[in-house]
């Protein structure tokens, strides 16, 4: 270090120091003098640059100041400063000797807007979505009404999870939950969001997806503001609900999924039926199954009564037609009944054993025979001719 | 996995089934041969839907992969 140098031998070209040798005095000088601070200042020249480093300048009115934000410092922010934005920076003061450059080294970064970086990520976000049509409420699907696989994507050991699980378990128990689990929080947890969609989009048969979490601050819920955790929910093959349970700050996630709901186990409800509703809904199916088939009887029986009136007046009109032609009949019979020419005044002679005496030569002298008349028998005997 | 994809499938299509027999018993367009025919089908199709309602257990699993890239799924047990 330079303090092993003589600042007095310095004077004289003699004893002239090197450019690193100034350069490092002055790091020292500057770093002991200024502690880590807080400064503010507008935001000029911001360039990142492929190593993910951020190179920028702090300035006001009077003066400005060369910045570096290292991506290790940075990737901790949702989004990169915009120019002419106003911030506070935590820094380190230091010179950086190969430029001979008197610079910040920045920690932190906080926009002083409304809502600040992470509202402008979001904004940003949300705008390239929507110039995909992600964001379109026609994309919206309706949920399955009678899910039988869904799937979960959240930390396992959250009470988002135990959650959906109870919920589920007391409405739907005819649903298998197959759980992906995955950190939702913390750096790079949006990549182990998307591994798990990519392992959901793989599962067979699934009716429906759940990907949520329990409430946390704004920066627990970051994960889920990413662009691709959001492009990777309108991605899903299956219609899915979005839970980051928060009731008031809508996630990208949210967005793009079909339905929003504000907790998980809201979440667990909204993809569900509660069985004893399609228990209700069985029961009457049944009833009207039963008055279906009632009715359906009841015509069939009118219509055998009708059948059955129909073959007996039939019945009933050809009996009667019969019933003219005997008596018809009858009355013919009886014209012809002998006892009816007896009644007109004939007589019919039989002899003893009831032969019928029809010629002269039947009757010789002597015979007896009997007459039949109309009302009766008369003894007779023949006599002389 | 417990249940196949066509078994699974049955729930919503029992209802549905269920469903378009009342419709067609209360349409009253049958003769009575098949009306009772679609009366014992749906009899049995309750019967089934309601035994599946009663029966069922939540079941918990969780998908993992393995290194290969392979998806397993085991019993959760959180």
């Amino acid at each position: 270090m330079g303090q092993s140098l003589d600042l007095f031998a310095a004077v004289s070209p003699e004893g002239a120091w090197t450019v690193t040798q100034v350069t490092r005095r002055a790091r020292a000088v500057v770093e002991a003098g200024l502690l880590p601070l807080w400064v503010r200042g507008e935001i000029s020249g911001f360039k990142a640059w492929q190593s993910g480093h951020w190179y920028f300048a702090l300035r006001d009115r009077g003066a400005q100041i060369r910045c570096v934000m290292f991506q290790k410092d940075n990737r901790r922010l949702p989004a990169p400063p915009q120019d002419g934005m106003q911030v506070f920076l935590f820094a380190r003061p230091t010179v950086w000797e190969e430029k001979g450059e008197f610079r910040l080294t920045v920690v932190d970064l906080l926009s002083t807007e409304a809502g600040g970086l992470w509202q402008l990520a979001f904004e940003k976000a949300k705008a390239a979505l929507a110039k995909d049509g992600l964001l379109d409420p026609a994309r919206k699907r309706p949920l399955p009404p009678y899910p039988l696989r869904i799937a979960v994507v959240t930390s396992p050991d959250g009470a988002a999870l135990q959650d959906i699980i109870a919920v589920t378990a007391r409405r739907w128990p005819l649903a298998q939950l197959l759980v992906l689990p995955t950190r939702v929080q913390g750096e790079g947890a949006e990549l182990e969001i998307c591994s798990a969609l990519a392992l959901l989009c793989r599962l067979e048969g699934l009716d429906l997806a759940i990907i949520g979490r329990g409430g946390g601050s704004r920066e627990d819920l970051w994960t889920f503001n990413h662009e691709r955790v959001a492009r990777a929910v309108a991605a899903l093959p299956v219609p899915v609900i979005s839970a980051v349970g928060h009731e008031t700050d809508v996630t990208l996630c949210d967005l793009v999924a079909d339905v929003r709901a504000p907790t998980p186990s809201a979440a667990a409800e909204a993809a569900t039926p509660d069985r004893a509703d399609v228990l209700a809904a069985l029961a009457q199916l049944g009833g009207r199954l039963a008055r279906g088939l009632a009715g359906r009887s009841g015509r069939v029986a009118e219509r055998l009564d009708r059948t059955l009136d129909r073959l007996t007046a039939t019945l009933e009109r050809r009996l009667e037609r019969h019933g003219h032609e005997l008596s018809g009949l009858a009355g013919r019979l009886d014209a012809l009944s002998p006892l009816k020419i007896l009644e007109r005044g004939y007589a019919l002679a039989r002899d003893e054993q009831g032969r019928v005496l029809k010629r002269v030569a039947q009757f010789p002298t002597g015979l007896r025979f009997r007459l039949r008349v109309t009302d009766g028998d008369v003894a007779a005997r023949a006599g002389e001719s | 996995m417990a249940r196949t994809p066509s078994e699974r499938l049955t729930f919503a299509q029992q209802l549905d089934r269920l469903e378009e027999i009342v419709r067609r018993l209360e349409a009253q367009e049958l003769d009575l041969d098949e009306a009772l025919k679609l009366f014992e089908e749906g009899i049995e199709r309750l019967r089934e839907a309601r035994e599946r309602l009663t029966a069922a257990e939540a079941q918990v699993k969780q998908v993992l992969s393995d290194k290969a890239g392979n998806l397993k799924v085991e019993d959760f047990d959180g």
